[in-house]
């Protein structure tokens, strides 16, 4: 299996101070245990320390969806996977250099990614017969010599912690729960890591919080002792230090793609000076929106938890029409259900915004797993002619530039928004440049309040009556709200009358609205900025991605620029309606080449609208794409490099990282 | 003191420009005039009211208000509604439904707006039947009621609208007819009062559908059986019904008893008591033709609305961060760190 050269660890550099240390580019970090053992609470401290140490950064937390599936067996096992690096990285890695296995379980799920001459640390301890078993090893690849190939670390973990913690007087499953504190502790040793921020967490998180400073403290003592083991037990011949990334000024912080989405609502209710209605129903991997927004009561927010997916829908409808900034989150199954209510928006043309967190379908399906199947039913899943704006996150921090996006669309063109992302965009982290306040475009709301329209039947010159249906220059309608003297209508599910809203029957009237509809939500592609390409603007590929498969490709596309392959990539964040210019890009290319975690639905969309014969490159198994594994199928579509071609081609500069803002429509 | 010149209406400034299209002898229209009236005698303003309804007969009433109305999904208008006050809880949002809309397709919804009393009225039209379709059986048919889609009789049993209301905890619960042609029509009353009530407001309106189940409330409402067949029930008052009041509810243990007051004087009759949730589901389960069925206030109790309560998280938590939040303090907090060129 390739890698990314800079990321194998160098054991020729000298090394440095007391302790033997190397410096690396970047590493690759996979905690696993069982789904009981804290694995994402570690993985995040990780996360969190060496995004505040100035490293770049990209996770992949992996867990099953069970809350507690039979200890130690393998679907149980939870992962967490960072990638810490000093140079700009896309993705969490397609391999890993060091697996940290607190089980049997765990180590036999996931000991296929570790690099060779990777590292192993292993907790020992959980190695017993029946744990074994459980596992599906026959004998204890600890110690039969199976891992011969990896740099394996067996560390008593339970005995040693729960040693260290003896004078506590906590009781042993109190004890036993820190084990995950302890290990973090060495790898924060062996990595060269702070303990700070992590000591802060569990100081506020068990001492204020939860209000248990006993366990606070056992939490730091065993984080601590870890530290401490690696750092007297000599176990390791060598620690690591990776350096901070040369990361554009600026302030930053860690964000996950849920939390950015959050964030991103709350803004653009602030900036249109509006308040935020946010109806959901719980759903994995959505519910962290809920959950980080109805924190946020003094900046206006409302959460509404309803009764289903259904009223969560209709709630943000009710909540448009009443003039409120209307958002609804869910995963494809809720989406599904929100169907027909989104019919009743687009009908009623009022601005919702649906955050779609895409998972593994159909049905039920994956729950915790990553997939872009919905695109297709966010496109066309309701009955009749039924348009609706689609956009595409394609990094977590993306996701706070699209919530403020789809709002601002949404309120314009007075239309239902689909904002797609999914579970690895959703649950992932990423260092996030933050924006300059000052510098987010407010966002324009018009509430009519007059009388737009003179109607000759009626008394009075001038306008005499309101026509809620009469277009402005973007062919959106007006916005009266409820509560506004004079310009009281009705509206609803039943066709229109083109003017006054009115049910009309009328063959000409509906096929003028099944057009106008259409015609609006076409109306976004004018204000959308040029279409950016990554590396050649015209040759023999052109890749076109969508959504959070962006950093897998994005780092492919650049490992065929070096190569000397003439390749292009267009990663779409407007899905409907695609942008104005994307026919003329694909017409510079001699093929396509469309990677998607799918069948090929956005392959269809292409297909049918440029009548290109784009090939698919699909995957279907929960998880992200490797950069490898698009490297290997895409430079199958390629002819070998041409000779003279030496591989240093830098990506262009205007398609880097979705670290800060990125443009959206004008 | 200042005053204010509160605006005064007539039931025609609630119409709306727009044609009225039930069929001729239906039950809707003497519904919609007492609505008008009613809205008229508050004098709230009328910009302030919404209607909204799901879908059905009776859900076409927000197009003949000339209020702000919403028609929306079949069974939906309650979610709807709980994301309109919830938005902008000075309005005043009234949900007209069915018993098809409200308690079939719509059963959860209505549930829910209940319990979780929000301050809307519900105004539930009982037919009996499925008129906009054309006739088929409905959650409140009857047991062994041929229609178009049961031809040798419907097999399930009815379910009780108001026994539903009351399961979900509704704060006020109370049943009208469309029309009284025995006597004084209590509608205008309990649409009064149910305007009024803070909380989520449940009214049972039985309605005639002259063409596909005609007559199916005549013994509620024709002269000669309605007060035979009714019993009026008013707070702290004795259950007293009758053309020639005589006969009265009187409790045999757990159960309701008719009983003539040729013997028995008010005094030992069951009282109403609209606090009291036992009484009100005693009510509730008196049916035709064992019993005379109540009509009026069942029930009416005050409890905090949801929306209320919204606006009062919002509102404390503004008060204990010291003021509004701003985007700065929002993007710019946790755990952030700088980097310098
Ligand atoms: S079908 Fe029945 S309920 Fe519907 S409008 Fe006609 S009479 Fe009224």
């Amino acid at each position: 299996m390739s890698n990314e050269s800079e990321s194998v660890p160098d054991h020729q550099s000298p090394a440095a101070g007391s302790s033997p240390q190397e410096t690396l580019e970047s590493v690759v970090i996979r905690f696993c245990g069982d789904s009981g053992d804290g694995m994402q609470l570690t993985g995040t401290q990780f996360t969190n320390t060496s995004a505040m140490f100035g490293n770049d950064i990209a996770t992949f937390p992996d867990y099953p969806a069970e809350i507690r599936a039979p200890a130690g067996t393998l679907p149980g096992v939870s992962g967490f996977q960072v990638n810490f690096a000093s140079n700009d990285i896309y993705t969490p890695g397609d391999t890993v250099q060091v697996l940290v296995a607190m089980n049997p379980a765990g180590l036999n799920a996931n000991v296929a990614d570790v690099d060779p001459g990777g590292i192993i640390i292993a907790n020992a301890d959980a190695f017993t017969s029946g744990n074994l078993k459980k596992a599906g090893y026959a004998s204890n690849p600890l110690e039969d010599g199976t891992l011969s190939s990896y740099r394996v670390f067996p560390v008593p973990i339970s005995r040693l912690c729960e040693e260290s913690l003896a004078d506590t007087g906590l009781g042993a499953k109190a004890i036993a729960q820190a084990k995950n504190m302890f290990t973090l502790g060495l790898v924060y040793w062996l990595y060269d890591r702070p303990m700070d921020s992590t000591i802060d967490y569990l100081n506020s998180y068990f001492g204020k919080k939860k209000n248990k400073p006993e366990l606070a403290e056992m939490n730091v003592k065993a984080l601590k002792a870890g530290y401490y083991l690696g750092e007297t037990g000599e176990l390791f011949v060598n620690r690591y230090h990776v350096p901070k990334a040369k990361l554009a000024s600026g302030t930053y912080r860690k964000i996950s793609g849920n939390e950015a989405t959050a964030l991103g609502l709350i803004t653009a209710s602030r900036l249109a000076n509006s308040e935020l209605v946010y109806c959901s129903y719980p759903i994995t991997p959505a519910s962290d929106i809920l959950h980080t927004l109805c924190f946020y009561k003094h900046y206006h927010v409302k959460t509404l938890q309803l009764e289903d997916e259904i009223a969560a829908m209709c709630g943000a409808v009710g909540a448009a029409y009443a003039g409120g900034i209307a958002v609804t989150g869910t995963s494809g199954p809720g989406l599904a259900l929100k169907s027909e209510a989104l019919g009743l928006a687009v009908m009623a043309e009022l601005p919702v915004v649906i955050v779609n967190v895409q998972r593994g379908g159909p049905s039920t399906g994956l729950p915790t797993k990553t997939e872009q199947a919905d695109l297709l039913q966010a496109m066309w899943g309701r009955n009749g002619e039924c348009p609706a704006i689609v956009l595409a996150a394609r990094s977590p921090s993306d996701c706070f530039d699209l919530a403020i996006e789809s709002i601002r669309l949404a309120v314009r063109y007075m239309s239902p928004v689909i904002l797609l992302t999914d579970g690895y965009v959703a649950n992932g982290a990423e260092p996030w440049q933050l924006p300059i306040v000052d510098q987010l475009e407010p966002i324009e709301i018009n509430h009519a309040s007059e009388f737009n329209y003179h109607n000759d039947e009626l008394d009075g010159d001038g306008n005499n009556c309101y026509m809620p249906y009469l277009r402005d220059e973007n062919e959106s309608r007006p916005w009266a709200i409820p509560g506004t003297p004079k310009l009281e209508h009705r509206i609803g599910g039943l066709e229109k009358d083109a003017l006054s809203g009115n049910v009309s029957y009328t063959p000409d009237n509906h096929e003028h609205m099944v057009r106008q509809r259409a015609s609006k939500v076409n109306r976004v592609a004018d204000s959308l900025p040029p279409t950016e390409i990554q590396g050649e603007q015209s040759g023999d590929l052109l890749i076109i991605g969508w959504g959070g498969t962006y950093g897998s490709i994005y780092s492919a596309t650049n490992k065929l620029l070096q190569a000397g392959h003439k390749v292009g990539t267009v990663h779409l964040r407007y899905i409907n309606p695609l942008p104005n210019d994307l026919g003329d890009i694909i017409k510079r290319f001699k093929r396509v080449a469309i990677p998607e975690l799918n069948l090929g639905q956005l392959s269809i969309m292409i297909r049918s609208k440029y009548l290109v014969d784009a090939v698919g490159i699909n995957k279907v198994k929960g998880k992200p794409f490797l950069v490898a594994e698009l490297v290997e199928q895409l430079s199958a579509l390629l002819p070998a490099p041409t000779a003279g071609s030496n591989g240093v081609k830098e990506p262009s500069a205007g398609s880097g990282k979705t670290k800060s803002q990125a443009a959206v429509a004008k | 003191m200042t005053t204010v010149e509160l605006p005064t209406y007539k039931p025609k400034d609630f119409a709306s420009e727009q044609e009225v299209r039930w069929c001729p002898g239906c039950g809707d229209y003497a519904i919609l005039a007492a609505v008008r009236k009613v809205l008229a005698d508050m004098s709230a303003p009328k910009e302030n009211y919404v209607f909204v309804s799901g879908i059905g007969c009776s859900s076409r009433f927000p197009y003949y208000m000339g209020t702000y109305g919403l028609h929306s999904i079949h069974g939906r208008a309650p979610a709807l509604a709980t994301g309109i006050k919830s938005t902008n809880p000075d309005l005043q949002v009234w949900i007209v439904t069915g018993d098809g809309d409200g308690l079939s397709i719509g059963g959860n919804h209505l549930l829910h707006v209940i319990r979780r009393n929000v301050d809307v009225n519900i105004l539930l039209f009982n037919n009996r039947i499925y008129g906009l379709t054309k006739g088929q059986y409905s959650p409140t048919s009857e047991r062994g009621k041929k229609t178009k889609s049961s031809p040798f009789g419907s097999i399930e049993l009815p379910m009780k609208p108001i026994a539903f209301a009351l399961g979900a905890g509704a704060t006020f619960v109370a049943r009208c007819t469309d029309v009284n042609r025995g006597g004084m029509n209590h509608m205008p009353a309990v649409l009064k009062a149910a305007a009024q009530h803070k909380g989520t407001s449940f009214v049972e309106i039985y309605q005639d559908c002259n063409v596909f189940n005609h007559a199916a409330f005549f013994y509620a409402t024709e002269k000669d059986e309605a007060a035979e067949h009714t019993v009026y029930v008013e707070h702290g008052k004795p259950m007293v019904f009758g053309k020639a009041r005589d006969k009265g509810i009187r409790m045999n243990g757990m159960r309701p008893e008719v009983v003539s007051l040729e013997h028995i004087s008010e005094s030992d009759l069951l009282f109403h008591n609209e606090k009291e949730l036992t009484v009100s589901q005693i009510l509730a389960q008196m049916t035709h033709p064992e019993h005379p069925e109540p009509v009026g206030v069942l029930r009416n109790v005050q409890k905090p609305t949801y929306e209320g309560q919204l606006t009062f998280q919002i509102d404390s938590t503004i008060e204990k961060f010291g003021g509004e939040g701003t985007i700065e303090d929002l993007l710019y907090s946790g755990d952030t760190w700088t980097v310098s060129e």
